[in-house]
């Protein structure tokens, strides 16, 4: 692989519905918590500035070592806990490319696809940190290449398709001014 | 073939017939968010380029989980709140009011209602027979721009609590077992639909003690038939009109019945830092505590409050503790104060704080110290939660709570209730 292989640009997904990047393994239960502390509370109209402390209690370097495009990888029911839309705010807003998981708490998954980051689930079992990852949106598989091996992630609901590809729902409410679904 | 509470709820709110699985548009009746989640919400309703909010009467913006404001930067997402709510028609519950979801029990929600709200434990609603779910604010600015949101009609799992309660176990224990029994995904993307004998016994406060923790077993929603005591509530709450009755057609498909026997279950603790690492009180081993809080959307309403109270009356709490006490809403701090309630916790050494979230989420009026164990009625206690990840939360019912604190650490309120 070459050296900028997780420097990928947005455009260059778009184009192909392709990610690419490094693999960050975290476990099962990664709590909103985890991911937005709430004594980080009066940030949360600063995403910027908070997405500095993304996933900190679970990886205190997180924020740090990632790169733009890395995905996040962890078990069972990630996202659980408060209804903070900060926490796939701050996610993407740090660069994180896209979250596989085997299963994903609720109102996490549907905030993500609202602010554009796409969950995947999928069995992440044999994926290890630092794998480099590619992900084909549309075929709906990802490619470990440090293991060589393919796994399939579950198709999205036709209403988060097209709520994702009209780039959000604040982007699809505005275009269709309602639901168009 | 029949449908489940949910299934009736939200055909009746699509206009077509919906079973489990299906996806549509629905109306909904109650939107609200908090100061965590409203400020986001009215930045995207300003990106959308909506200035009112559809339903005025019926949206609200609450001010409770740092209320009031510890600091600058939410001071300013106060005034933001405020002035959308004053600009928007929405209505504003401001820092005197209290806790969201109790407030929505009180002042908005009805059976056969869709609330939604900006914060996970708008599932409490289902208390009293509404389907009520949390959501973020992206999903909430929608629901104030055109009281419309999108579902989809979850699968129901039946839980029929059974048997009969035993001295010193409240609904806090039976919902701590539940989602012990089912684990804290054991109900994502369902409903769960609390039935049997205990829950028909169980007083409206306790119900809304359940279902406000139905999320902590992944749930969307936890719903409650409605009846007399349903009723009674509504007609205290000064909204009588508002009852109408909800249950499920006796023909309704679930995907799943749980059988609880509750004359099994002993008072439960949550350990840290997942409230399904839960265990009988009997499996805990001696946990020296530094912090106890009473209070929360799960438990700091009056009942709570009394059972507390009927410990701690002529008694102290242990010189190590810190007991803090909130009331969750102005309504039940009022009731508190009239009974005497507020009296006897001052006496005993509590600190009472005023109605709100208090520390619950680690914002404010009793974050952690680096390995401080608190024991508290609230319904997570996920690392961090308390404003410090060096904290340890356990969880557990008033009663349990109130003689822990008297003790110093975690007791078995058995020993002290007559
Ligand atoms: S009391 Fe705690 S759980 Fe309830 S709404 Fe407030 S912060 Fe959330």
């Amino acid at each position: 692989m070459n050296d900028n292989f997780t420097d990928n640009t947005k455009e260059e997904q778009d184009k192909k519905g392709m990610l690419k990047g490094k693999a960050f393994k975290f476990g099962d239960d990664i709590s909103t918590d985890l991911i937005a502390p709430g004594r980080y509370f009066h940030l949360r109209s600063n995403l910027p500035e908070l997405a500095k402390h993304v996933l900190e209690d679970a990886d205190a370097e997180f924020a740090k070592k990632i790169s733009r495009g890395d995905i996040v990888v962890a078990g069972k029911n990630f996202g659980l806990g408060s209804s903070r839309e900060h926490a796939p705010a701050i996610m993407k807003i740090a660069g994180v490319g896209a979250v596989l998981a085997s299963s994903f708490a609720r109102i996490f998954f549907r905030n993500s696809i609202n602010v554009g980051l796409p969950v995947l689930v999928c069995d992440t079992s044999s994926i290890q940190d630092g794998d480099r990852l590619l992900i084909d949106l549309k075929k709906g598989i990802v490619k470990d290449i440090d293991r060589d091996i393919e796994i399939k992630f579950a198709p999205l609901p036709d209403v988060m398709i097209k709520i994702l590809s009209d780039g959000g729902l604040v982007e699809h409410i505005t275009k269709n001014r309602g639901f168009n679904l | 073939m029949g449908k489940t509470i949910s299934e009736k709820i939200l055909s009746e709110h699509a206009g077509r017939e919906l079973k489990a699985g299906d996806i549509s548009v629905v109306s909904i009746d109650v939107v609200f968010a908090q100061d965590g989640t409203g400020p986001l919400a009215v930045s995207q309703l300003k990106k959308m380029g909506f200035d009112r909010v559809a339903d005025p009467y019926n949206s609200v913006f609450f001010i409770d989980h740092a209320a009031p404001s510890p600091r600058k930067e939410l001071s300013d997402s106060h005034k933001v709140l405020r002035n959308f709510a004053a600009e928007s028609g929405a209505v504003l519950s401001d820092i005197n009011r209290g806790v969201c979801h109790q407030v929505v029990a009180e002042d908005y929600a009805c059976p056969g209602d869709i609330v939604i709200g900006a914060d996970s434990h708008t599932c409490t609603a289902g208390a009293l027979g509404a389907f009520a779910t949390g959501m973020g604010s992206t999903d909430i600015a929608v629901g104030f721009a055109l009281s419309k949101t999108w579902m989809m009609v979850p699968h129901t799992i039946k839980v029929n609590f059974e048997g009969s309660i035993q001295k010193g176990v409240y609904a806090k224990d039976l919902i701590l077992y539940l989602i012990y029994k089912i684990t804290a995904d054991g109900a994502t993307y369902k409903a769960l639909e609390f039935s049997g004998q205990v829950s028909s016994e169980l007083e409206m406060e306790d119900r809304l003690t359940i279902s406000n923790m139905a999320v902590e077993a992944g749930a969307k929603a936890g719903i409650f038939a409605t009846d007399e005591k349903t009723e009674n509530y509504l007609k205290k709450q000064g909204r009588p009109s508002c009852f109408k009755e909800i249950f499920p057609d006796s023909d309704a498909e679930y995907e799943q019945v749980i059988n609880i026997d509750c004359t099994l279950i002993e008072p439960m603790i949550s350990r840290p830092h997942t409230v399904d690492n839960a265990t009988g009180i009997s499996g805990i081993e001696k946990v020296k505590i530094d912090q106890v809080l009473i209070g929360t959307c799960t438990n700091g309403r009056i009942s709570d409050l009394r059972v507390a109270a009927s410990i701690l009356k002529n008694r102290k709490v242990a010189g190590s503790v810190r007991l803090l006490v909130v009331p969750a809403s102005s309504n039940v701090y009022m009731d508190a104060i009239r009974e005497g309630l507020i009296e006897i916790f001052i006496e005993s050494g509590a600190t009472v704080v005023n109605p709100g979230c208090g520390p619950c989420v680690g914002v404010h009026q009793g974050a952690l110290a680096q390995g401080d164990v608190c024991l508290s009625t609230q319904n997570r206690n996920f690392k961090g939660r308390m404003g410090n990840p060096e904290g340890f939360i356990y969880l557990s019912s008033p009663a349990t709570a109130a003689w822990s604190a008297v003790k110093g650490y975690i007791s078995d309120p058995r020993e002290v209730l007559v």
